[in-house]
């Protein structure tokens, strides 16, 4: 546990005193404000559209916070490779890992300090919607539950993606590709549904069930599905798995 | 203290180290000797426990590498060959780093801290971030990273490698002055290191032990017969003189190295266990010529090392 704590704390460190997190944390913060504007906006220009008669009942929950909140998502599609893709990469290009692994802490210690750090970069990143939100509680009194549901929803998606992240962070030293091939898994497993569009076999069920968007939606509505929570703490599980047991054929296969 | 047996390490297409042995007694130093490639560094990652071995067996402390590697992880210091730091940390924060991993923590932690920053000689940098460092510096901070948890063994892969002179002699005065508390390895390609530091040598050569003993035995053993330079002026015929010293007794052979105006020089290989140095100089003197020069040319561990590795290459 101390193990655990000690890479968890050099990580969430290592992030803050490079540029990575004022970089992250920066462009997060004019993306999101953005969008936030454009969904008040539309909102806006909706609910004179509903005072002229026209259109149907106005909620902010459903017509302003659930868009940002997927939204949110999309952003963290971009920003989750940034976050992982140094995680293991850079140890082993500098040969920090060397040190890791000769040190008397079990490689799953490694592996969850790693992945804790990257998670608490994501909540920091995560928590400045809620100054963006914040505005709407100010001027409104939208329902604050679906909010903290969809915090919740993204922090175990965004768990996914680092965990996954952290895996392919770990097959390789070249950081770029790292990134590239974590966007890559990323942006598939977002759109895995699309295939239920025209396809309704077998695997369009699959794919559609690891569509990490599908299992979003109850969270954006304000419901806690126990199906959902258990679909992304096993892909975290797995990820991690797999992270841990590739860092073992490190010493195999070097 | 460390014990390798039979160890190997194989990938395909070819074998970093091949049924390597030996063993090392507590407190000693030794070095670990051979050209680039030559599977010093693999052997090392097997000890630390980085890498297992493909097959064989190592323990250290007489814990298995393989069976109870945290048990060995805790009692080894370890140098990579480039020092394992994080450029974005301070020294200090580095080091206390470190000895949290290695299972420290609170007030020895930091008191350990100032200690080995004192015996490193980066006191002076300790709040320094470890990307402002000169490279010397950097070398003695991964020292002192491999010493924090005060480790019965200290494994140092190439610990002078890269630094300028006055460096490597800061370095190498460390380690000296580590030598007493530890059970030191060290591997190098530069041979007087070895000669300076270590009592006891392994000679690796593509991924095989070629020679491991003491310093000493090393050059005793194989220096055999005594080489001898000697040079006369005042016989502008050489061959004469070689005739002359050839039949000096106990001298094996004569090789003439240079031949100039009426300058020779020879070098001489006498039979072993004779000391032939008088004889050949009353036969100089005796016939009349100069002799200018007459020295013992000593064996250095280099040729040692340069003899032992090129008869495997021939081998």
């Amino acid at each position: 546990m101390n193990n655990i704590l000690t890479i968890w704390q050099k990580e969430v460190k290592s992030y803050f005193v490079s540029p990575i997190a004022y970089a992250l944390l920066t462009i997060y913060a004019v993306v999101s404000g953005f969008f936030s504007y454009v969904a008040v906006g539309y909102f806006l220009d909706r609910s004179i559209g509903a005072q002229a008669g026209r259109g149907g009942p106005m909620d902010v929950n459903e017509w302003v916070i659930r868009p940002v909140m997927m939204n949110v998502g999309v952003i963290s599609l971009f920003l989750i490779p940034m976050i992982t893709m140094r995680l293991f990469a850079e140890e082993k290009r500098s040969g920090t890992i060397e040190l890791l692994i000769t040190s008397p802490i079990r490689d799953y210690e490694i592996v969850l300090g790693k992945w804790l750090g990257a998670l608490t970069m994501y909540a920091c990143i995560l928590s400045l919607t809620l100054v963006n939100l914040s505005v709407l509680f100010l001027f409104g009194s939208p329902d604050w539950r679906p909010v903290a549901t969809s915090f919740l929803g993204m922090l175990l998606q965004g768990g996914c993606l680092l965990s996954i992240g952290c895996f392919i962070s770990n097959t390789t030293k070249n950081q770029i590709l790292a990134g590239a091939a974590t966007f890559g898994v990323s942006l598939l497993m977002w759109t895995f549904d699309w295939f239920t569009g025209f396809k309704s076999d077998v695997w369009a069920k699959v794919l559609a069930y690891l569509s990490l968007t599908s299992h979003f939606e109850p969270f954006s509505k304000g419901v806690i599905d126990s199906k959902d929570v258990i679909f992304y703490v096993s892909v975290i599980a797995l990820g991690l798995f797999l992270t841990t047991r590739s860092l073992e054929s490190l010493r195999w296969r070097s | 203290m460390i014990k390798v047996e039979g160890v190997s390490k194989r990938y395909p297409g070819h074998t970093a180290v091949d049924n390597i042995s030996f063993e090392v007694e507590k407190g000693q130093v030794v070095g670990f000797l051979g050209p680039n490639g030559a599977g010093k560094t693999t052997t090392m990652r097997i000890l630390t426990c980085f890498m297992p071995p493909s097959s064989g067996t190592a323990s250290v402390g007489g814990f298995d590498v393989m069976e109870q590697p945290m048990e060995v992880k805790r009692r080894i210091g370890y140098l990579p060959e480039t020092p394992p730091l994080y450029p974005e940390m301070e020294v200090a924060e580095y080091l206390t780093f470190v000895g949290k991993l290695k299972g420290m923590g609170g007030n020895s932690l930091r008191k350990r801290v100032d200690e080995v920053s004192e015996k490193c000689n980066v006191a002076d940098v300790r709040n320094k971030l470890v990307s402002k460092l000169s490279k010397g510096y950097k070398q003695r901070v991964g020292l002192a990273q491999a010493i924090i948890h005060n480790p019965e063994v200290l494994i140092l892969d190439e610990p002078t490698s890269g630094l300028d002179p006055k460096q490597i002699l800061e370095t190498r005065d460390l380690i000296k002055g580590l030598a007493g508390d530890h059970t030191i390895i060290l591997s190098t390609h530069i041979l007087p290191e070895v000669e300076q530091i270590c009592e006891r040598v392994v000679i690796i050569s593509r991924g095989k032990v070629v020679a491991t003993d003491s310093m000493e035995n090393l050059t005793n053993r194989m220096r055999g017969s005594e080489v001898i330079g000697l040079t006369v002026e005042g016989q502008p015929e050489s061959g004469i003189v070689q005739e002359k010293l050839e039949r000096v007794a106990g001298v094996s052979r004569v090789i003439l190295k240079l031949a100039q105006d009426s300058t020779c020089a020879f070098e001489i290989e006498s039979l072993q266990g004779r000391n032939v140095r008088a004889d050949l100089a009353r036969a100089v003197v005796e016939a009349g010529w100069n002799l200018t020069e007459l020295r013992p040319v000593s064996m250095s561990l280099e040729e040692v090392f340069l003899q032992l590795t090129a008869s495997e290459v021939s081998a």
